[in-house]
């Protein structure tokens, strides 16, 4: 006993199945791609093709009523990814450490202040050579950084990244203060992630830097200018969101415990 | 002929242990989240346990559970030693290296991640490839099905193929396909970075290939379900499957239906326009109709039952019924909790409801109801159907099998519907932490507390399973009378040869996958600038 073709337009199941499934597709073709689109009239599309573009996702060229929204700054140019900057080799630590002479002044001869500069010493490249970056193209302001960092490369930069994160991180005091709300869980009412996602204890994330031992007023001040916007180049508004929506008691518990907890 | 005793037991007893694990740090996180504990002050070990809870649920419970079930009802239905024994070990050698792969790394925090893997954040290497060795695994089951079908077919010409294979065939190959998308995914996007290859990823086109699995593994989910109910239940309360046909037609259904539908679970991603959404809400829709025909048909059949063992009426049957049958339990709190969370389904899949809701703990409430709730306490029933022919001894607690289902029915509604609750009320998922002494959160303080209780009865339920498989163990070997699949009213003597094969809906489910996912991709491949920074997950300076 031999069985019937499946695939024959005599075969009722073939061709009532294939009819059904490309019935409910043509209308849900029809309804979704143009009957919807064009009951909701938009001026962003005119017709039946720029219904279809729109509603397949096609990504329409604004009209010249809409402006772009640009910043009336300089903004970040340094596209941070995981990993970058990692592999270091000793020729340029060593160019580093040269380099860096004209650093310690501010940030102490081997990249610890007692200036209330930020220590250097064991941060993590990706974060150096971004924030010289910054300073270089004005996306960050120091009127005292911007002259130092006038007549350096981009090769100078990770020169000087590699050199300060080869260096020694302060060492843990053992003070054992427990992390303070802020930090271990952020405000979610407020939309504030918890600090330690990204800057330590609990995570870290590419860009971040490492805060723990840094000077408790470079890191209030800092908070401060993120939410004031005299500090913008945080390229998504993380870090200003963030400062804008803490509150003063909040700033002041993240910048003490990572200040005397290294 | 009995030559997958020892295999299926494999299979299952991996499968619930990973369960049983899972179900403990499934009610940690609850507990923790809760009013009734202080705050642990460390959401990376909240998101590690969150991780391995759904992975395990998600990957590792259903699939052994689907492969050992395959390889069961291969044997029975078919009446003829299996093909492919050695690499059927193989393929649970392989699931159960994948698992230990994968759970390693999200134990030392180095792939939290959660199980649906949300670029572009990106974890370990070794997750990833302990998921990517789960599915190989499993595709070897996919390969067994299709191979033994094939062959039994080549030796009975013109015979129908016994339905509980031809549904067993149907969830395989609708998995072979499913899994294709989070395989496209890991290999093309996540792996590379994982690996150290690559440093940017194109997060949309990553959450389209995810969604190409995403809904259709729910369906690959309830398949050891679905069959359940056609072939075992029937037969275990005493009746007789209501319509062969219809049950051929509802899985040839779920084949067609369920995979183009994925981009429900995208409805607020940019990336995919308005038009595609719109027509796998319409697939969404269609889909389930098999459902409905399977509500129907398994009432019909459960009626026949009723009326046999002496019902009249238009309710006396329901009274007739054995109530006292853990099959008969199982398969009404399992209607109940699919009904509901069907009822709640349909919000999830409307453009314009699902805003209201979306990633809230709405959301969390839906799938455990339909997933952990109607489609896991039929894997019970089917465990202790099937586990006196495993084991050659005899499950004799039928009141401590009743309570453990009762348990995991009720539980799991005192679980979830506070979940759907405070998802109306906007409670988001996916969070460590709940300040509830905040007056915004106190609202949802006791709806949370009662899904820790809901919690903690299923931690108990869970106990019981444990204690019924284990005392079948060890009780005094006697030999079960021959396994016996449900009877149809009409026993098939001949099948359209459409319902005897699988061409055909294959055809089509692939068909509807190139027209409904064909451009979105395509479009995501081709758009440039689309690649972002990945995220690396679990590094430590």
């Amino acid at each position: 006993m031999s069985e019937e073709r499946v695939a024959a337009l005599r075969n009722r199941w073939f061709t009532t199945s294939i009819g059904i499934t490309a019935a409910i597709t043509l209308v849900g073709f029809v309804v979704g791609f143009l009957w919807l689109p064009l009951s909701h009239p938009s001026d962003r599309f005119r017709g039946a093709w720029d219904a279809i573009c729109s509603a397949a996702g096609l990504l329409n060229k604004p009209s010249s009523s809409e402006q772009i929204v640009t910043a009336n700054y300089p903004t970040t140019r340094v596209e941070v990814i995981p990993h970058m900057l990692d592999s270091a080799d000793a020729v340029s630590i060593g160019r580093g450490a040269t380099l860096a002479l004209r650093c310690t002044m501010c940030h102490g001869a081997r990249g610890l202040s007692q200036a209330n500069s930020p220590n250097l010493a064991g941060q993590y490249p990706i974060v150096i050579y971004k924030q010289l970056m910054d300073f270089k193209t004005g996306a960050r302001g120091s009127a005292v950084m911007a002259p130092l960092v006038a007549d350096l490369t981009a090769s100078d930069m990770r020169d000087l990244a590699a050199y300060y994160a080869y260096l020694p991180r302060i060492t843990d005091s053992g003070t054992g203060r427990s992390m303070p709300r802020i930090v271990a869980s952020g405000a979610p009412l407020r939309g504030i992630a918890p600090c330690g996602a990204c800057h330590g204890e609990v995570g870290a994330k590419a860009g971040a830097a490492w805060l723990e031992g840094q000077p408790v007023a470079y890191l209030h001040t800092q908070l401060e200018a993120f939410a004031s916007n005299a500090r913008h180049n945080d390229i998504d508004e993380q870090m200003r969101n963030v400062a804008r929506a803490m509150t003063p008691q909040e700033i002041d518990a993240a910048s003490r415990y990572y200040a005397e907890h290294p | 002929m009995w030559n997958s005793k020892r295999l299926i037991l494999a299979h299952f007893w991996f499968a619930f242990a990973g369960f049983g694990i899972a179900l403990l740090l499934g009610e940690w996180q609850m507990f923790i989240r809760s009013p009734l504990a202080a705050w642990i002050s460390d959401p990376d070990l909240y998101y590690r346990s969150v991780t391995a809870h759904g992975t395990t649920m998600a990957y590792v419970l259903p699939t052994l559970v689907a492969m050992g079930f395959g390889y069961f009802v291969t044997e029975q239905a078919l009446k003829r030693p299996m093909i492919g024994l050695h690499w059927a070990w193989l393929g649970w050698g392989l699931a159960v290296l994948g698992t230990i792969s994968a759970i390693v790394p999200v134990a030392l925090g180095r792939a939290s991640v959660l199980y649906t893997f949300y670029p572009p954040m990106v974890g370990n290497a070794f997750y990833y490839i302990g998921i990517v060795l789960v599915v190989l695994g499993s595709w070897i089951w996919v390969a067994l099905m299709a191979v033994n079908l094939y062959r039994w077919k080549r030796d009975n010409p013109g015979a129908p193929v016994p339905f509980p294979m031809f549904a067993t065939v149907a969830g395989a190959y609708l998995w072979g396909w499913t899994a294709v998308g989070a395989a496209l995914e890991l290999l093309f996007q996540i792996m590379p970075v994982a690996l150290g290859w690559r440093d940017t990823i194109d997060a949309g086109l990553a959450r389209v290939f995810f969604s190409w699995t995403l809904h259709a593994i729910v369906y690959f989910w309830l398949m050891p379900t679905y069959i359940a109910y056609y072939t075992i239940v029937p037969r275990a309360i005493g009746g007789r499957l209501f319509s062969d046909t219809m049950g051929r037609i509802a899985f040839a259904l779920f084949l067609v239906a369920a995979m183009p539908i994925g981009i429900h679970h995208a409805f607020e991603d940019p990336q995919v326009g308005a038009g595609f959404k719109y027509l796998h809400s319409v697939f969404t829709g269609v889909v389930a109709i098999p459902t409905l025909l399977t509500v129907f048909t398994i009432c019909a059949s459960v009626e026949i039952a009723g009326r046999l063992r002496g019902g009249r009426g238009v309710l006396g049957w329901l009274k007739a019924l054995p109530w006292l049958n853990p099959a008969m339990l199982g398969t009404a709190l399992s209607f109940v909790m699919l009904g509901f969370g069907g009822a709640g389904g349909l919000i999830n899949m409307s453009y314009q409801l699902d805003a209201t809701i979306h990633n809230t703990q709405w959301v969390t409430g839906h799938f455990h109801l339909i997933f952990a709730g109607a489609i896991v306490i039929m894997y019970f029933v089917i465990a202790y159907d099937i586990w006196p022919h495993l084991t050659g001894r005899a499950l004799g607690c039928f009141g401590l099998m009743r309570a453990q289902l009762w348990l995991w029915g009720i539980g799991m509604i005192v679980l979830t519907f506070p979940w759907h609750w405070v998802g109306i009320l906007g409670m988001p998922r996916r969070m460590a932490f709940y300040d509830y002494t905040n007056p915004a959160l106190a609202s949802l303080a006791m709806p949370v507390i009662m899904s820790v209780i809901g919690g903690a009865i299923l931690v108990v339920s869970g106990a019981l399973l444990f204690l019924v498989l284990l005392r079948g163990q060890f009780a005094p070997r006697s030999e079960p009378e021959a396994y016996r699949f449900s009877v149809a009213v009409r026993p098939p003597h001949r099948v359209p040869a459409a319902l005897n094969g699988m061409g055909l809906w294959v055809g089509l489910m692939i068909a509807l996958t190139i027209v409904n996912y064909g451009f979105p991709i395509a479009h995501a491949i081709a758009t440039p600038g689309t690649a972002v920074p990945a995220v690396m997950v679990g590094e430590r300076p």
